[in-house]
């Protein structure tokens, strides 16, 4: 690889992407169904390279692999830099994945203007894997941003009927999150200077300040908050969560789908690149609060996503729960936790991926997520009904399946940091339950009413072709999740110890370290 | 010494791989493929079955067979979880009480499966009840072949999803769909303490694995106040009280009844029920170690036993009777548990699989024969119709209420024994257990009246057609009804001279139970419930023969519609819970939350008039800044990199 690719690897992963989505818009009218071949070939030739780089991915090396650096904006500092490692490997994976599905998914249900939307979707997908890849603050912020775009025109031009306000809001929101984030950036490039002797966003320089850390109103504080906000919105974490349902329910199918299985991941991912780890000191500080918030955010995505009647709005609400699970086990600041972390974000990306898709396939049929639009469909539909059923059992957690082991992992970390906020948070392991299980008693059992299953048929081969790859990922990360931990310990287990051991260091993190070692 | 063998994973795999097969090949109704029939899919499930029994029968034999060189075999599939210390294998293991299990569920397992070949020939899709069953099955096995907590847990949420799948088979019909959610969601509330108790024994022991945590435990001594041990045994008593029905998490399991007729026998009777117990029993070590736990398990398994003999003695359909039983029954199991007692849990356990299994498929046998009808009052006399359904089902009336020879005499005496002899138990607890036997006999005994003898009160459609079940139904039957009889022998007590082939067995593998006293004290007791037990089963033949008017007193429908508690739990639980969703997003979500976003919005819109220039409030306009901005910072990566 290295013969075809150089150094550049990483670049041509990003940037093809966004090239394929170039050609599409370059695209004369009305030649959508040339469209649609280029996009899924497009999108399966990134797919193949990343899995080339997945297999020359080197098992036990927790440090940046495939690196790319390169001069950009010197006088400010800012340089041109990714790389990959255990934290980022998969996520960049589940993205490449998922993009495929989506253009099959798109193949009928979008018929308006399809060459736009897949060149958007395209484009969306360079820039979320750009910043899964920087390492460069400025550069992460620059795609941060970026994606922002092509997800505001998709759920703007593509979306249904209150889209224009779902997607402002969407926009708006995640903006305004980001501006502190700016500032805290600035505010690190400039003491880099000062300490360093010259500007730099790259990543490893910020890790090397030496920043006061003592309350949450020092500058690591600030910075954690500032980051944190952003990072928080993007999760959703509640409070900040509900821009979500609105774009989701407004959303295209493709829209939900990256939305929720990637976009979401990226403020996971940021806490664990960036806010964490260049504000380790006031972590022991922050940390309690953050898992009392997130134990309050699975418990209450659980009880609103029980009260709604749109399938959509459902889903989106359980996301929110969800993704609570993620930042929780991330704040139990232990080895186990965070693994779970990382491994709930690839199943939430999987099993809500897969929800959306089967979403939108009684969508395309039907028009309308309404839920009591349905009844009876395990009769009706039955393939349908068995790959949602078992989707729903993996979203609600069932050992052999990949939410299991997530849940399970952040769960056991959480309750060695916090007994008292894991049973709270337990507790989503009944709603979850509760309200996806009401959702199938709904909709899949009961006798069919004929006129609600008029039009209704079952999935077809090409659905059948998508929606098979996610239930196999479904029940291999759920029995053989070694698979992934192989490749995502070494790094891992490095990010640990950087956040603890700095812990320890400012003598605050007696309860954690007692909690791993007594 | 424990052994390594590989056979160990077949018996999991075996009926594992004909669900899959039965699923994919049988189940789904692909269009372009043809499927396996019905007739075939039930026959392999039933083979698969069989292969898992014969494996468990030679290592059972390899095991307790010879001088035993090994206390166990084992095997490692492939490692499951890894992260750091946290450590869990998929690992299994074959010792004296996981083997005698394996026994039981592929035994009785089997038994049902060649039952079900029959019972279900009629409906419409038995691919997908073998697919289930099956599945049923290797989770079970799972959960009893389990090395560690994890494991079993794996094996816990496994039963609970088919116990789930197959409550709601018949899912056209929204009640039993409803049935099968209750069930899963019920559990799901005794799933949290599971795993709360589990993190905890982690965060303590920093191993989940049996052996390891009964090496680390071995230092420990009695825990007298309430303490470490106690909350981790009282954690994971509240899963068992969700798995196993008792209080206050039973009101799932009548219910459950909407399953088909072999379900009930298999899932709802037979084995899942008595995970709960089983998972005391394997962790006895640490029950062992914590009294305070031990007194909180018998006074709920005391109260779950007498409260659901009432509910049973008024209940007029066949298969409620049998679901109250049940629940009873588990009771005396836990009650066994709470006193120390554990290898006679296990036997009652082993017994009633036996005696209840029998008596759930004798009743689908009757309910088979009268089209579907399960109200007793519109049955009657059927012994004449279906001889063999009667006999089989009188040996495990016999067995359940406690007479002599039959095997659940055998198992409920030393209950009883052991509850008044042991130090966690005495006299309130004896005279509670007793009144229940009685109970148990006549509420039994109405049973067996009320469907067997006197006249038939069926419409004459029904009558017409009575006819004992096939062979494939009555072969199962009479199978059973040996074991409910003889299989008392596996624990005779020593006073009679047995040599108690249970507690020989599982010595050193549960804690050896408490209950001492003097053998005059044993036999007088035995006279008592056995006297106790004739009785009232002969009470109940003069009192319900052909009376099937019941009075309408308030007490009778206190007790018929089960204390009120699903009301109750309606009203004080799921009501409210539902009316918190609701004002969580209608109340704190839009207008809370949201409303203060979009304040903020419309605050800072009305400070942006100023800014009103490049402020077009058209969003193409802004969008295009941003490209705009992404271009030029584009340009100059794209200058430097080049």
């Amino acid at each position: 690889m290295q013969i075809i690719f150089g150094e550049h690897i990483l670049s041509w992963l990003v940037f093809s992407p966004l090239l394929f989505a170039l050609l599409l818009f370059c695209l004369p009218r009305g030649m959508d169904e040339a469209a649609r071949w280029l996009a899924l070939g497009g999108s399966l030739l990134v797919f193949a390279l990343s899995l080339a780089i997945f297999g020359a991915f080197e098992k036990g090396n927790a440090g940046y692999q495939f690196m790319v650096q390169k001069e950009w904006l010197p006088l400010i500092g800012v340089r041109y830099s990714m790389g990959i490692d255990g934290i980022s490997l998969f996520l960049v994976l589940l993205t490449t994945f998922l993009v495929p599905v989506i253009v099959l998914s798109a193949w009928h249900a979008v018929e308006e203007d399809a060459k736009k939307y897949l060149a958007f979707m395209l484009a969306l997908e360079g820039t979320i894997l750009g910043a899964f890849l920087a390492l460069d603050l400025f550069l992460f912020y620059v795609f941060w941003e970026a994606m922002l775009i092509p997800m505001f025109f998709l759920i703007g031009i593509w979306g249904s009927k209150d889209r224009i306000y779902a997607a402002q809001k969407f926009l708006l929101y995640t903006f305004a999150g980001s501006v502190p984030m700016l500032v805290a950036i600035i505010y690190l490039v400039l003491q880099t200077k000062l300490q360093l002797g010259g500007y730099s966003a790259a990543l490893a320089d910020v890790l090397m300040l030496k920043l006061p850390g003592d309350g949450i109103l020092s500058p690591q504080g600030l910075i954690f908050l500032a980051f944190t906000l952003a990072f928080a919105i993007k999760v959703p974490l509640f409070p900040f969560h509900t821009w979500l349902p609105d774009a989701h329910v407004q959303a295209p199918t493709g829209g939900s789908v990256i939305l929720a299985g990637v976009l979401l991941k990226l403020g996971g991912y940021g806490l664990m690149r960036f806010a964490m780890p260049i504000s380790t000191g006031v972590l022991p500080l922050v940390a309690p609060w953050m898992m009392g918030i997130s134990a309050i955010a699975i418990v209450y995505g659980a009880f609103v996503a029980l009260a709604q009647d749109d399938i959509k709005k459902l889903v989106a609400y359980s996301s929110v729960s969800h993704m609570g699970y993620v930042i929780l086990g991330l704040f139990a600041l232990n080895q186990i936790g965070i693994t779970g972390s990382l491994y709930q974000m690839l199943n939430h990306g999987v099993s809500t991926g897969a929800l959306f898709l089967l979403v939108g396939v009684l969508y395309e049929r039907k028009h309308t997520r309404a839920i009591d639009a349905y009844s009876g469909l395990a009769k009706t539909l039955p393939l349908f009904s068995i790959i949602l059923l078992i989707v729903t059992f993996s979203s609600i957690a069932l050992p052999g399946t990949n939410g299991f082991i997530g849940e399970f992992l952040i769960l056991q970390g959480a309750f060695l940091a916090s007994p008292f906020w894991t049973a709270m948070a337990g507790t989503g392991v009944i709603f979850g339950a509760v309200y996806m299980l009401w959702l199938c008693q709904r909709i899949l059992f009961g006798k069919p009413d004929p006129q609600k299953s008029e039009g209704l048929t079952d999935i077809n081969w090409r659905e059948f072709y998508y929606l098979a790859p996610l239930v196999l990922l479904v029940f291999f990360m759920g029995l053989y999740p070694k698979y992934f931990f192989d490749r995502m310990e070494p790094s891992l287990l490095q990010f640990t110890k950087k956040i603890t051991v700095s812990m320890k260091d400012s003598g605050k993190g007696g309860l954690y370290a007692n909690a791993q070692h007594d | 010494m424990i052994e390594q063998t590989s056979l160990l994973g077949w018996i999991v795999l075996l009926p594992l791989m004909a669900s899959l097969i039965n699923g994919i090949g049988g189940a789904i109704p692909w269009k372009s493929f043809p499927r396996i029939p019905g007739m075939v899919a039930g026959v392999l499930a039933s083979l698969a079955v069989f292969g898992g029994f014969c494996l468990a029968v030679t290592l059972y034999f390899r095991l307790t067979g010879h001088e035993a060189v090994a206390v166990g075999f084992e095997q490692t599939a492939f490692p499951w979880i890894q992260v750091g210390d946290f450590n869990i294998p998929m690992r299994f293991r074959f010792d004296p009480l996981s083997g005698l299990l394996c026994l039981v569920v592929t035994g009785v397992g089997f038994l049902i499966h060649v039952y079900s070949v029959g019972y279900m020939s009629h409906d419409e899709n038995p691919q997908r009840y073998f697919t289930y069953l099956n599945l049923f099955t290797a989770s079970m096995l799972i959960l009893i072949l389990g090395a560690s907590l994890p494991i079993l847990f794996i094996g816990w949420e496994g039963v609970g999803l088919c116990s789930y799948l197959l409550i709601g088979f018949w899912f056209e019909d929204i009640e039993k769909a409803q049935a099968g959610m209750k069930a899963f969601v019920v559990n799901r509330v005794g799933d949290l303490g599971f795993l709360l108790g589990m993190f905890l024994l982690f965060r303590h022991f920093h191993t989940l694995d049996f052996i390891e945590l009964r090496e680390a435990m071995s230092s420990h001594s009695v825990e007298t106040t309430f303490g470490i041990f106690t909350a981790i045994t009282l954690l994971l008593f509240i899963g068992a009280t969700g798995k196993s029905a008792q209080i206050p998490l039973f009101v799932w399991l009548p219910d459950a009844m909407a399953g088909p007729t072999p379900v009930s026998a298999l899932i709802h009777a037979a084995t899942m029920v008595t995970a709960g117990v089983y998972m005391c029993c394997r962790l006895g070590f640490l029950y062992s170690l914590a009294p305070m736990t031990s007194t909180v398990i018998a006074v709920i398994a005391l109260a779950t036993a007498f409260v659901s003999a009432t509910i049973a003695i008024v209940q007029n359909d066949i298969k409620k009777v049998l679901a109250y039983s049940t629940v009873s029954q588990l009771g005396y199991m836990f009650l066994a548990v709470g006193v120390g007692a554990y290898t006679v849990a296990i036997f009652h356990l082993v017994t009633h699989a036996f005696f209840k299994a029998l008596m759930f498929l004798g009743s689908g046998s009757v309910i088979h024969a009268c089209d579907g009808e399960q109200d007793m009052r519109k049955m009657g006399g059927l012994k004449e119709y279906m001889p063999i359904t009667f006999w089989t089902f009188v040996a495990g009336t016999l067995a359940i209420s406690g007479v002599p020879i039959f095997s659940g005499f055998f198992s409920k005496d030393e209950i009883l024994w052991q509850s008044f002899s042991s130090p966690l138990g005495g006299l309130p607890l004896y005279i509670v257990g007793l009144a229940t036997a009685g109970m148990t006999a006549t509420y039994m005994g109405r049973l067996v009246v009320m469907t067997f003898l006197g006249k038939n009160r069926s419409s004459k459609h029904v009558r017409d057609h009575l006819h004992e079940s096939p062979p494939v139904m009555t072969v199962p039957l009479i199978v059973l009804a040996v074991l409910a009889t003889f299989g008392g022998f596996l624990g005779v007590p020593h006073i009679m001279g047995g040599h108690n082939y249970l507690e020989h067995l599982l010595h050193g593998v549960v804690p050896e139970s408490l209950g001492h006293g003097s053998a005059g004290m044993e036999w007088a007791l035995m006279a008592v419930s056995v006297l106790t037990a004739g009785t009232c089963l002969y009470l109940s033949k003069i009192l319900f023969l052909d009376k099937t008017q019941e009075k309408d007193s308030p007490l009778n429908r206190f007790l018929y519609n089960s204390y009120y508690l699903n009301e109750l739990y309606d009203a004080a639980i799921v009501r409210p819970l539902g009316a918190v969703a609701v004002f969580l997003w209608k109340v704190i979500d839009v207008v809370a939350i949201d409303g203060a976003v979009l304040f903020t919005a419309t605050i800072s819109r009305a400070s942006g008039r100023a800014l009103r220039v490049i402020h077009t409030g058209k969003l193409e306009h802004y969008l295009a800044f941003l490209m705009l901005g992404m271009l030029v910072l584009l340009a100059i990566l794209v200058a430097q990199v080049v």
